[in-house]
């Protein structure tokens, strides 16, 4: 796991579940982010949605950003959201990736807060981000 | 005999039409499309020309005027049963040449039934467990006439095997195989991350199949060494260039530690390009990689065979340049692309589908794509004159800069690895310095975007239309997992455990001596029924695995 820190900003988790390792994406957001004075933790490759949902617990973040490009969002995304709230915690989780828009009502039903799909612009995925985490409590 | 140039019967010119005249040519005729007759190439008679070192200008003298590029369309997913009967589609349509994509648990080397493997079996490629999936692949397949492209590198030996024990049980021996074998390890730690074993272990994995190849399967090419991965990871062109033959120079080097001589299997070396939309760049940068791979494999290997100097490779259109916005503009992004491949002189090429920035091609989005090569192959002539770009003030100056990006960055390479370009591979992934490139060029690309100086149509401009998004995209269910569990179940019972028991005792023996190749115990471990899983987890109990540090 590896963070880059602004000291009182929002926190959040990037991750990369299963094994997909396509990391160009998850990585351009994360820098994103930081550059936006968000904090973030990554996560790395090959997670299970068990450890993310632990790490995301763990540190207490304010919102949980999975990038999926191998088509197996739809199996795996809505059990990190399950891992989560198992741990009795509302950390909302955010969705980004190759995403048919045909994907995102079952998505939505199945936990996930936002979907972004390719080519969403960088103030698109901070606002979301911020949008996200101003809405859980 | 004093060469005399301008005219003389040695000169460049004449020594290419020499060439030229005892190649193999196909039916013409080769003219415009108003009836101007054209000559195979262009260029003075002291110039440079295609098939003579360095090679910039094409590795063969007749180049598409012998035989067109090979319209290579990669295709996988679901069950092996589903995959054969896409490849036999392909075989219809006029493809004449296979490449198989695997799905992740088998890139990773998981069996189906593995945990990880969940919501993964049969999605982005075909599920391969056992000897019994090779089978169903390859269904009525003839592998002595068809050439196969295995599109896998951490578990490529044992795809290999497989692939051996498949076709000589079918009664096609191994020397009679025709295909390539990605096995392009180094750049899964730079770039497409999926690796299993630690690099140096790796290493001793692709050393086994070169040497394999090199003495048994004359038609096979052991490595594909490959830039598309590192490209589609946000390297810049010159990155992508210049890290791809770094890792070629690599697996030169290991080849020669094992006491290979560099002509017995620099032949048997193809290379794997991007085609991305910058389309100059892209041309300048395929002539830039024939003259560097001539002169390297010449100069500092000493190789003496012209095959060892003629770097010949694949290319795809470029992924990421595809959008989710407007998929069918993406059909031109892909004609474009693949231009650029053939005007730089590919020798065979996968052309994108539209639809997949949104999910796996369906059957009518890969034929349209196939359709954009044979527009390009049999309607515009631009493969009736070799190198047509050849002698562009413009192109020829890219071209040397491309050379000169590319040197600097094999210089810093050479410096990591104290005069060895396999040790300065391996130290740069070990210290996240490709890793690192590549995701600082990402990102300065992503950069360009957001403010608005890189235009992507339909994304950050000309957005009308975005909304018309009703497009037909395959949907793979879990049904193909189940039924893949189950099939490998139904394996695991039938086949006998003895046998299973020796050819993994005898696998993690060998795998203990690294002077063993480990060809021969792979593939006696293919014909007992053992799985993909279970042989990746013998070895990996020899060598360990392999942790990325995450980095931002």
């Amino acid at each position: 796991m590896t963070r880059d820190s602004t000291p009182g900003s929002l926190r959040v988790l990037v991750a990369k579940v299963g094994l997909d390792g396509h990391d160009r994406g998850v990585k351009v957001v994360a820098r994103l982010l930081r550059d936006a004075g968000i904090e973030v933790i990554y996560t790395g490759l090959f997670q299970t949605p068990e450890t993310v949902a632990a790490a995301a617990v763990d540190e207490d973040v304010d919102v949980v950003g999975l990038s999926m490009l191998s088509g197996a969002h739809m199996t795996l995304a809505p059990l990190v959201v399950k891992a989560i709230r198992d741990r009795g915690s509302d950390i909302p989780v955010v969705l980004g990736g190759i995403v048919p828009s045909q994907d995102v009502e079952e998505l939505a039903a199945g936990g996930i807060a936002a979907v972004l799909g390719p080519g969403a612009p960088a103030d698109q995925v901070v606002e979301v981000v911020r949008k996200v985490a101003a809405s859980r409590s | 005999m004093i060469p005399r140039h301008n005219g003389g019967v040695n000169s460049p010119r004449q020594q290419w039409q020499k060439a030229f005249d005892e190649s193999r040519l196909r039916e013409g005729p080769f003219q415009t499309l108003s009836g101007i007759p054209l000559e195979p190439v262009y260029g003075p008679d002291d110039g440079e020309y295609p098939g003579q070192y360095p090679y910039a200008r094409g590795p063969y003298a007749s180049m598409y005027r012998s035989k067109l590029w090979t319209m290579r369309m990669f295709a996988g997913f679901g069950t092996a049963i589903d995959t054969n009967r896409r490849f036999k589609e392909i075989i219809k349509a006029g493809g004449d040449g296979l490449s198989t994509a695997f799905d992740m648990p088998t890139l990773l080397g998981l069996d189906s039934d593995d945990p990880m493997a969940l919501g993964e079996v049969g999605r982005c490629g075909v599920a391969i467990d056992t000897l019994a999936d090779m089978r169903d692949l390859f269904a009525d397949i003839d592998l002595g006439r068809i050439t196969t492209s295995m599109t896998i590198n951490s578990p490529a030996a044992v795809m290999l095997a497989m692939f051996v024990a498949q076709a000589e049980t079918a009664g096609v021996p191994r020397a009679n195989l025709g295909g390539t074998l990605q096995n392009d390890i180094l750049k899964e730690y730079q770039a497409q991350k999926e690796f299993v074993f630690p690099p140096r272990q790796s290493m001793r994995l692709v050393r086994d199949t070169v040497a394999f190849t090199a003495a048994e399967m004359p038609r096979w090419h052991s490595i594909s060494i490959s830039g598309y991965h590192i490209r589609e990871a946000g390297s810049t062109a010159a990155e992508e260039l210049a890290f791809t033959l770094a890792n070629g120079f690599a697996y030169v080097e290991l080849a020669r530690q094992a006491g290979l001589p560099v002509d017995s299997f620099a032949p048997r070396l193809s290379f794997f390009f991007n085609a991305h939309i910058d389309f100059f760049e892209e041309i300048a940068k395929y002539r830039a990689a024939r003259r560097i791979w001539a002169r390297w494999l010449k100069d500092r290997y000493g190789a003496t065979s012209e095959r060892s100097m003629q770097l010949r490779f694949h290319t795809q259109t470029a992924g990421v340049s595809l959008t989710a916005q407007q998929p069918e503009v993406n059909i031109v992004r892909t004609a474009i692309e693949a231009l650029a491949g053939v005007l730089g002189g590919t020798q065979s090429l996968h052309t994108n589908s539209m639809d997949e920035a949104l999910a796996l091609p369906t059957e009518k989005a890969a034929r349209i794509a196939l359709r954009t090569q044979q527009v390009i192959a049999y309607e515009t002539n631009v493969a009736h004159v070799a190198d047509p770009l050849g002698g562009s003030h413009f192109v020829e100056a890219l071209t040397d800069e491309m050379e000169r990006r590319a040197e600097e960055i094999f210089a810093k390479i050479d410096e990591m690895g104290r005069g060895s370009i396999l040790e300065g591979c391996i130290t740069g992934i070990e210290e996240n310095w490709f890793q690192g490139r590549i995701a600082d060029s990402a990102y300065e690309l992503e950069q360009n975007f957001n403010r608005g100086e890189r235009i992507v149509v339909g994304v950050n401009r000309f957005l009308e239309g975005n909304d018309d998004d009703d497009l037909a995209i395959l949907k793979i269910t879990n049904e193909d997992e189940a039924k893949q569990k189950q099939r490998l179940s139904k394996v695991r019972s039938d086949r006998n455990d003895a046998a299973v028991r020796d050819a993994l005792d005898r696998l993690a023996k060998d795998a203990v001596d690294s002077e063993v190749n480990l060809m021969p115990a792979l593939i006696d471990a293919s014909l007992a029924y053992v799985t993909v899983g279970e042989m990746m987890n013998t070895m990996a109990g020899v060598f360990g695995r392999h942790v990325e540090v995450p980095t931002i």
